[in-house]
């Protein structure tokens, strides 16, 4: 009603204007919209502020040797993250090569195939999960994962592959792998329920034009409707994947935490995050507290790499030229 | 009149909130989790003694509590390690150590199909988490338990990952009884283990430990007592093989309250008496040595008298080591020294 007015009353110059739109609350509401917006970008900006001036002395002391030593001895003062860098990228990797084959496949078959009734009964029960606290997955892990892949899937995995490095070595149940296998877990629910949003939102039009040129239902559903929602499934794998990369008490109650670089994925790790909640309460001396808050810096910049990969992805498949922009 | 008759009843009831909030003394403190929870019971039992005097305690770690208290935040801290020279250095006025109570560290494994409580030798103990005996049939493990059938198996050694206490007096004693510990590795609240895997608190060691066939960790007395968990016995300086308990571990401090350096900045692990066990600990307060608020220097002193005398009979129920009356007598003499 209110734009109807303004539409109606003549322009007679730019404050009036200005006094009009006021007066309908456009103006209003596109400030206080701008201030939210900015609010957000200030809270990034302020938060790598303050990491980076307190993370200054070993910056000073270690500079680029902090991110390529694989040293981590509070006692003698030497503080180095590659071992941390290197079993977040790890788990991660671990995690994203489980969950999205499982995640794509499972929102495929609930947006697609399944009858409505079974589609929305299963995503309830896909989206209970994400609320989950992550310190019961970790107790489940401890308890039941564990002893799981001790005793069945990493011997399973050796005897056959066991000439590979990654799935050599003794086998503990704690390690790189258990880890990347609860934060598939984890990651589940996120690229689900956002790839089944992606996939229903395609219009019916896009399948039913595939099937009038004689295409199957599958040929359809992998041809011309997941190409469609491409967009949606890549932003949930990267949600998944962030947070994946950030996630702490599960992982530090089954990585191992053993800041030592291993070949094998049987093998103990550490994870940025893991290290920071584990030895931040206890850290004595400036170096060594600053040495923790420069991983927190580490880890905002993965993060922002990984995702600048992950846009530059999106793009290359873009231009490559499918059905969507 | 009947209408302002409930803001007079608020108004009245706020006044008298507020005389109440003013007469009692505020104290912050904050420091480490392992006396967390007689602490709690200490700052309960005392507001019934004194209860104008009430102290909040966080129980957020020790180095966080040292932090703390060196920054002014909190009146007074609590540390299971004592200060080092240099965080003492910091101060105008140095801040006086008081032991509360004492905790003992244990040895704990999983060799499923021994039933026989195992032997530790220091030098058993040191190899293993240095990485060097690797096996539960090494010479050292069946020379000290004779009659014991060992496995030909790999040990899993277990750690704490997270800085703790704990790992400090567990390293500080590895320390003391193995050279090439003390030259290799050394001793912190966290350090760089040369073999095994980290659990996050004596949950977590416990919870891998349990987990993990053939593997051995550390962990607090206290937790093995209230969880019944089964551990070794360990040689202590004076060569007798003693398994943990609230009397060795008291035994320790006494024994080495004779040597004790007048400000109780001092390790009591590999402690000399026959009846101490070798693994065992203080836990400190840290309490300014000027107090400028006089309320609040009241409250404070008359909290340590209370606690290094009635106080230190509830320690036992919630199984902490009570301090030896060696160690309370020098602390009294302490007090003192509170301005």
């Amino acid at each position: 009603m209110a734009t109807s007015a303004a539409a109606s009353a003549p322009p007679p110059g730019r404050t009036r204007a200005l006094l009009q739109n006021l007066r309908n609350g456009d103006e209003v509401a596109r400030l206080i919209t701008l201030v939210f917006a900015s609010s957000i970008l200030l809270v990034t900006f302020g938060l790598i502020y303050q990491l980076w001036i307190t993370s200054a002395l070993p910056r000073h002391k270690f500079g680029f040797g902090f991110l390529t030593s694989s040293m981590w001895n509070p006692v003698s003062g030497q503080f180095g993250a590659l071992p941390f860098i290197y079993g977040t990228v790890v788990t991660s990797v671990v995690a994203l090569l489980i969950a999205v084959p499982l995640g794509v496949g499972a929102a495929i078959f609930l947006s697609e195939l399944a009858p409505p009734r079974v589609s929305s009964t299963f995503t309830f029960f896909i989206e209970l999960l994400a609320a989950v606290p992550s310190v019961i997955y970790g107790l489940l892990a401890i308890f039941t994962l564990v002893p799981l892949m001790r005793d069945y899937v990493e011997p399973a995995l050796k005897k056959p592959l066991g000439f590979l490095p990654v799935f050599s070595g003794p086998v503990f149940g704690f390690g790189y792998l258990t880890a990347g296998v609860i934060l598939a877990i984890m990651t589940l629910p996120f690229i689900i329920s956002i790839s089944r949003e992606a996939l229903l939102e395609v219009p019916t039009e896009q399948r039913e034009a595939a099937l009038a040129l004689g295409a199957t239902r599958w040929e359809s559903t992998w041809q011309a409707v997941v190409p469609y929602a491409r967009l949606g499934i890549f932003g949930s794998i990267f949600l998944g994947l962030a947070r994946a990369l950030g996630e702490t008490m599960a992982v530090t109650m089954v990585i191992g935490n053993d800041p030592s670089i291993h070949a094998s994925l049987f093998a103990p790790g550490y994870t940025i995050a893991a290290v920071i909640a584990n030895e931040f309460s206890e850290a004595t001396g400036d170096l060594y507290l600053q040495s923790l808050v420069g991983l927190g810096l580490v880890l905002f910049l993965l993060t922002i790499v990984i995702n600048a990969m992950a846009r530059l992805l999106i793009i290359a498949t873009t231009r490559r030229g499918s059905a969507h922009p | 009149m009947k209408k302002s008759s409930p803001w007079l009843g608020i108004m009245s009831g706020l006044a008298i909130l507020l005389t109440v909030a003013q007469a009692k003394v505020l104290i912050n403190a904050a420091g480490a989790t392992f006396p967390y929870p007689i602490y709690g019971k200490w700052f309960e039992e005392f507001a019934k003694v004194d209860p104008d005097a009430q102290i909040n305690y966080s129980s957020i770690g020790s180095g966080g509590g040292i932090r703390q208290f060196s920054e002014g935040t909190v009146d007074f801290g609590a540390s299971d390690m004592p200060m080092t020279d240099e965080q003492l250095g910091k101060f105008k006025n140095k801040p006086l150590h008081f032991p509360t109570v004492l905790g003992g560290i244990v040895p704990t494994y999983n060799l499923p199909g021994v039933t026989q409580e195992l032997k530790f030798t220091p030098e058993a103990l040191a190899g293993i988490y240095l990485g060097k005996i690797k096996k539960w049939n090494d010479p050292e493990l069946t020379k000290a338990n004779a009659g014991v059938k060992l496995p030909d198996n790999e040990i899993v050694v277990v750690h704490r990952s997270e800085g703790s206490g704990t790992t400090f007096v567990f390293t500080d004693y590895l320390s003391k009884v193995s050279p090439e510990w003390k030259s290799k590795v050394g001793v912190n609240a966290s350090v760089s283990w040369p073999a095994g895997l980290g659990g996050k608190g004596n949950e977590g060691v416990a919870g891998v430990v349990k987990q993990t066939p053939n593997s051995i960790g550390y962990v607090e007395l206290i937790y093995v007592l209230q969880n019944k968990m089964a551990y070794g016995s360990l040689r202590n300086a004076a060569g007798v093989f003693l398994k943990a308990d609230l009397d060795s571990v008291t035994e320790a401090a006494a024994s080495a309250a004779k040597t004790m350096p007048a400000d109780f900045r001092v390790s009591i692990t590999n402690a000399p008496g026959k009846k101490a066990y070798p693994i065992s600990t203080f836990t400190y307060l840290l309490i300014p040595s000027k107090i400028d608020d006089p309320a609040k220097k009241k409250a404070i002193v008359a909290f340590v008298r209370w606690m290094l005398a009635d106080g230190q009979k509830y320690a036992a129920g919630l199984a902490y080591a009570p301090l030896p009356n060696e160690v309370v007598a020098k602390e009294v003499k302490q007090i003192a020294l509170i301005q």
